[in-house]
């Protein structure tokens, strides 16, 4: 059963095309990695999934419906520009802020919401941050709660943006492990974007590469290839295998490590 | 003291403004918006002082004046929010102009000063009525969008996913906050209106991690610094914005020093800085959790400063 389709759509944001008449289906239960170059559209595309960007023309369906705003199914871990890292609330506190917090009224859950903040929590295995201040928690330990409001409301499809951005690797790695986990036993869809490959080698069943307003969908050894990645990135691209781990070279350039520069 | 009408009237309108203002000044520390909460009363003597001249109610101009600000300034956006270059030149602007207004009014000069630093004990009955409708106006609007503020606050981006207007609500925030503003003006005058609205929430957010505990907290100690001070200038002849002040002032060292010795005890460390990478290589190096097995040079010199480091805050 497809969990998300993508048939002749064709995005834009401000007037620029983002992805031309893209077709592509995620079956429900897979893990699929999301890459492509800086400004390919990854985080547009999810947007679209979330129904806070319009399809410009063709048909995006989402757990068998059309994309809506607020869709209680879908968990979505956006890109944070880390405003409230300096906030003293425990991350409790944090995760529940996102409980139905779109309604109005008193920040009060009631004892079913309190219960799914406590399962998001444990989820991720988070409770040991949850006492603890905002402030005081590492880049990867706040990612493991931004990944637990994620699962709140049991969603049934995850839009992760970006989850390993400014990790060190052992971080990276549990990210990874984590959502894998999660993929496997609640049988969640996940959509995982990343700058690079190498982090979700092994564990992704699929990977959907965009780049020069198109997509490529397959195996990482079907799509992670010198042919594939030349028309999506318009240039002469070779790719470079070492052990399990492969590189992405333009001449002597490798491109996805220098787009995927870490602040560690 | 409470055999005095202006003493009972003081209290009265003390307790309306500290419980409004310290609920306020939660959100406003949480939202790192002090400073443009603290510009907001500046532009209101540029407003009371303005209404004197043209002959209106200084409350009318002080609350138009810092309404209109503060629904500009959520309108401007965060990016305004956090230049405090820009608000500061606003700031100073403000009350320029409200000492030009002063010039052409010499005779207010007396009230100019309750204006700029609070004159509780000459606050009279239909203010303190004024003051209740105004506290209670303030309390019901920001629990009406508290859930949702709090949303947007520690999670925008998903917030806006969720369908919450961040541009909306920032400007209703600052709009409560202006109002909260006006009221405090009346207790602790516009240059001390932090006093009640920051010191506070602060503190509290200090000593607890949680939410409503914190909330509760804010307003106990709002009220203590309220209560506390009008008994001490009571009793003492000197000026209620000064004890109040100076109460603020203590309220929030107590906390600061308790929550570091608190840290110090359990063997934390916290950091008010803005570099997670460092912060992250530094917690794994003091911590000695082993996330981090190598350290630079300078980043060992970094964990050797982290103790130092730590005393300094960045909050207010």
């Amino acid at each position: 059963m497809e969990a998300l389709a993508f048939s002749d759509v064709t995005l834009e944001l401000g007037g620029r095309t983002i992805l031309s008449r893209v077709s592509f289906a995620i079956e429900t239960g897979e893990f699929v990695g999301l890459l492509g170059p800086n400004g390919a559209g990854k985080t547009t595309l999810l947007r679209a999934l979330l129904g806070l960007v319009p399809a410009r023309s063709g048909t995006i369906r989402v757990l068998s419906g059309a994309p809506a705003a607020a869709d209680a199914s879908i968990g979505y871990m956006p890109q944070t520009r880390s405003s409230a890292v300096g906030s003293r609330l425990s991350g409790w506190d944090f995760v529940a802020c996102a409980a139905n917090g779109q309604r109005f009224g008193l920040p009060i859950l009631d004892k079913a919401l309190r219960f799914d903040v406590d399962r998001a929590i444990a989820l991720v295995g988070g409770a040991d941050l949850a006492r603890r201040p905002l402030v005081e928690l590492s880049g990867g330990e706040r990612q493991r709660l931004l990944l637990a409001q994620a699962l709140l409301g049991k969603p049934r499809l995850l839009l992760l943006d970006e989850p390993l951005i400014s990790l060190d690797l052992n971080h990276q790695k549990s990210i990874v492990s984590l959502v894998s986990e999660l993929n496997r036993e609640l049988n969640l869809t996940v959509l995982f974007s990343a700058h690079e490959i190498n982090p979700l080698i092994g564990v992704i069943n699929r990977v959907l590469y965009l780049g020069n307003r198109q997509a490529a969908i397959g195996k990482v050894e079907q799509v992670i290839t010198s042919p594939v990645l030349s028309r999506l990135y318009g240039t002469e691209i070779d790719v470079v295998h070492v052990g399990a781990r492969v590189f992405v070279m333009a001449g002597a350039y490798e491109i996805e490590r220098d787009e995927h520069r870490h602040d560690v | 003291m409470f055999e005095y009408e202006f003493m009972v009237n003081a209290f009265e309108a003390a307790t309306i403004v500290a419980v409004a203002s310290s609920l306020v000044g939660y959100f406003l520390v949480l939202r790192g918006q002090t400073f443009a909460g603290h510009a907001l009363s500046h532009v209101g003597f540029a407003g009371a002082t303005g209404a004197v001249l043209a002959g209106i109610s200084p409350l009318f101009g002080l609350v138009l004046a810092t309404v209109l600000a503060g629904a500009g300034m959520g309108f401007l956006g965060e990016r305004f929010q956090h230049r405090d270059v820009a608000i500061g030149i606003v700031l100073a602007m403000s009350l320029g102009c409200g000492l030009l207004f002063l010039h052409f009014f010499t005779a207010y000069a007396t009230q100019a000063t309750a204006l700029l630093f609070g004159n509780v004990l000459g606050v009279e009955a239909p203010t303190v009525l004024a003051l209740l409708a105004l506290g209670s106006v303030i309390v019901g609007a920001l629990a009406t969008i508290s859930r949702p503020l709090l949303f947007a606050t520690l999670q925008p981006e998903l917030a806006e996913a969720k369908g919450v207007s961040l541009r909306r609500l920032s400007m209703i925030f600052l709009v409560i906050v202006a109002l909260a503003t006006a009221a405090s003006v009346q207790i602790v005058g516009i240059l001390l209106v932090f006093t009640l609205m920051v010191a506070p929430a602060a503190a509290a957010q200090r000593v607890t991690i949680r939410l409503w505990p914190g909330l509760l907290l804010s307003v106990v100690l709002a009220l203590v610094e309220a209560w506390l001070g009008l008994t001490l200038a009571f009793y003492t002849d000197w000026p209620t914005s000064f004890w109040i002040t100076a109460l603020g002032a203590a309220i929030y060292m107590v906390a600061l020093l308790g929550s570091r010795q608190k840290h110090a005890a359990s063997g934390m460390h916290e950091h008010d800085h803005h570099h997670h990478g460092e912060d992250h290589l530094m917690r794994g190096a003091v911590s000695g959790t082993g996330e981090v097995k190598r350290l630079s040079p300078r980043d060992e010199g970094i964990a050797a400063q982290a103790r130092p480091l730590s005393s300094s805050s960045h909050e207010l």
